[in-house]
């Protein structure tokens, strides 16, 4: 698609445009960090940032979600009936989103929406988005997108990409919904005819600043078994606290808890992000829990990610190579590491001390 | 430094060895500037793994307790002093440890080094006092007591206050120092606007209690926000539901926390989680002049009951 040419000087402008028809949210400085917040009138993206601290996945997936209310008055006639809390559809758009925390939601929609099954709230929130990405021309240290089915420049999942070529930003439309949020803002500079060879140049440069990689080739004809039972999981969890920091800040963790809360005889019925490192996750009613020791919760994270998703999906690892786990994690587990283990695992070398 | 890390590496070798311990717990370099990870060495020729520097903050005490084994842990003030408190309160047994003490010069704070520059940092390293930070190809020298985390610049207790083997001698203690000006600003406060203060501190909070879990007070086997039933606290981002996790922890951390920042360290937004623990730890100390952790031989005031208890309420 076409690509356009936005002076910097027009930037905020357009942006400004916008805010008639879409509710906006971008990246917003908080102390020594970013995170995704709503731009209201006046307030702008600031396009100096690296990544935000927390993966934009709770604008589609809020931490907290109310789904429906009821009451327990029998006094009322609709007592006991479950009533659906209407959703905001009105359009949204997400400017500066980076192409790794796009792609998650890709990802993450194979979970939430499937011939089977369809997750009316994942999907009202996500088909409500227009996503303005952002092109990483400074990868961080931490980052290993490339590897991981995505990269600096990915496109898919994005409606459009922006790409700061210095002076000036170039902007291409991916999709509809890009097209239609590119003219909301006015801008229509079509950009020189050497922009897509800029865009390459840029694209291949930031590829090359990537400094860590992952080895995913041999995960998917890894026995189940024999990586479940492999001996390196006790010294991978020692360290882990089980915070949970981890699933809560990676854009392709989805777990969540259903839990009703009652205010009076009023109630709401909500779902919870929740997470494969605490333990209640798998308590069983019985008070047996399949996953009781640290290590086996551990493992979990790593086995659903790096192989039960490779297996089931045949569509990579569920891991977009963001990094945050990495930076947050308070003890340093690193998923590259892990992920470099898992993959080169080979069980006949392995001489185990039975 | 590296003379602490040397003495680390022979000291668990040589327990290794003589089959004094199973295991030793200590650090080993980290895969990212600024961080080291906990990690446990069960054979002699593994002990060159082991690391000593300005990040080894997080406390390993939390990594002592119901295990078999017979362990060596590599323990700097703060670490020792919750060791004793895990000894106090019947998590561990003294017979069932060896504690290499390390004095420790402090820790510095990775957030607020991050935040002094514009660009990620590529690599930190150390010499002496001096911290020396590569950031986008270009090399900066900081003071280490510039950089120290918050709880280590305040810091009195800095050598080990029981130990087995020490690594290095033992170190002058920091004196004439104000620990408790934070708590006094907030104390001097108005209600309104302490009540604004605490919901900016805590509005960030994601409720993922990483605070909790990197903190080795927090031990029970299932903790007051996990209990459903009965259900103490919802499980929402309700704000009141926040703040009472973060109060009801704090008291139950009062007479016991050692200041030693691990949940601070720990919590991924930030949050200043001992502003809570300060002021506990201050009345303690005013009122039953008592800092934890620093004696074998008496119970933490908050689980005693004593007849002369200053406090009328009690009697
Ligand atoms: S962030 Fe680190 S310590 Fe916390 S649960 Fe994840 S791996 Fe464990
Ligand atoms: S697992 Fe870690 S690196 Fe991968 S997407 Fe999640 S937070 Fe990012
Ligand atoms: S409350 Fe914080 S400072 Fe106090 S002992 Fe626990 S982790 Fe350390
Ligand atoms: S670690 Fe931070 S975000 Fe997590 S519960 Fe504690 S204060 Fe909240």
């Amino acid at each position: 698609m076409k690509v356009i040419s936005i002076d910097k000087t027009e930037w905020a402008n357009g942006i400004e445009k916008t805010k008639s028809i879409y509710r906006l949210f971008g990246p917003v400085k908080e102390n020594t960090w970013h995170s995704f917040m709503p731009l209201g009138p006046g307030e702008q993206p600031d396009m100096a940032y690296g990544n935000s601290r927390l993966s934009p996945k709770f604008l589609v997936h809020p931490q907290t979600e109310p789904m429906f209310e009821y009451n327990l008055d029998e006094k009322q006639a609709d007592h006991h009936v479950l009533k659906e809390i209407p959703k905001d559809v009105s359009p949204k758009a997400i400017i500066g989103i980076r192409p790794c925390d796009a792609s998650a939601f890709l990802l993450v929609k194979r979970n939430f929406d499937t011939p089977t099954y369809k997750d009316p709230y994942w999907l009202t929130a996500y088909n409500s988005l227009t996503l303005i990405g952002y092109a990483c021309n400074q990868p961080c240290s931490t980052c290993f997108c490339t590897t991981a089915g995505c990269g600096p420049f990915h496109e898919e999942g994005l409606d459009a990409i922006l790409v700061d070529a210095g002076d000036r930003y170039l902007l291409k439309a991916l999709t509809e919904k890009g097209e239609a949020y590119i003219q909301s803002a006015g801008w229509a500079t079509s950009a020189p005819s050497d922009a897509d060879q800029s865009i390459e140049k840029l694209k291949s440069t930031a590829e090359k600043a990537i400094a860590s990689h992952v080895s995913t080739d041999k995960l998917r004809n890894q026995s189940t078994t024999q990586l479940y039972d492999a001996p390196f999981w006790e010294e991978i969890a020692f360290s882990c606290i089980n915070c949970g920091t981890c699933t809560y800040s990676c854009p392709t963790c989805w777990c969540f808890d259903i839990q009703d809360e009652n205010h009076g005889k009023c109630g709401v019925r909500m779902r919870n992000w929740d997470s494969c490192m605490y333990p209640l996750f798998s308590l069983h009613g019985t008070g047996h829990n399949p996953r009781g020791a640290k290590a086996h919760r551990v493992r979990q994270r790593f086995m659903h990610k790096l192989k039960y998703y490779v297996d089931k999906y045949d569509n990579g690892i569920q891991c977009v190579g963001c990094g945050r786990c990495i930076r947050l994690c308070p003890v340093n587990i690193d998923i590259r590491k892990v992920c470099n283990q898992m993959n080169s695992y080979d069980p006949a070398a392995c001489v185990c001390p039975v | 430094m590296s003379l602490y890390i040397d003495k680390i590496k022979e000291t668990a070798e040589r327990l290794l060895k003589d089959g004094s311990v199973d295991m030793v717990i200590g650090f080993r370099k980290g895969s990212v500037p600024m961080m080291n990870e906990p990690c446990f060495i069960q054979k002699p020729q593994e002990v060159h793994q082991l690391v000593w520097d300005s990040n080894c903050g997080i406390n390993l005490a939390n990594y002592l307790t119901d295990r078999k084994e017979k362990i060596a842990v590599v323990a700097k003030g703060c670490d020792s002093r919750n060791i004793v408190n895990h000894i106090v309160e019947n998590k561990i047994k003294r017979e069932k440890l060896v504690i290499i003490g390390v004095p420790c010069t402090g820790m510095i704070d990775k957030r607020k080094i991050a935040g002094m520059f514009d660009k990620p940092i590529d690599a930190v390293t150390e010499d002496g006092d001096i911290i020396l930070v590569t950031s986008a190809g270009k090399e900066t020298r900081l003071n280490k007591t510039d950089v120290l985390q918050e709880n280590c610049a305040l810091c009195i207790h800095r050598n080990p206050v029981i130990y087995d083997e020490l690594v290095g001698d033992l170190i002058e203690e920091q004196t004439g120092i104000d620990r408790y000006a934070e708590v006094r600003r907030v104390e001097a406060m108005s209600p309104q606007e302490k009540w604004q203060y605490f919901e900016d501190l805590l509005s960030p909070c994601i409720r993922c209690y990483a605070c909790r879990n990197a903190c080795p007070l927090c031990y029970c086997p299932t903790c007051f926000v996990d209990e459903s039933r009965p259900q103490w606290v919802g499980k929402s981002q309700d704000p009141i539901d926040t703040r009472t996790f973060h109060f009801l922890r704090a008291y139950h951390c009062a007479g016991r926390c050692t200041d030693c920042g691990a949940c601070e360290r720990a919590c991924p937004v930030g949050i200043k989680v001992r502003q809570f623990t300060s002021k506990l730890n201050r009345d303690c100390l005013e009122m039953f002049g008592w800092e934890a952790g620093l004696t074998l031989d008496q119970r933490p005031p908050l689980d005693t009951y004593k007849p002369n208890d200053p406090n009328d309420f009690i009697k």
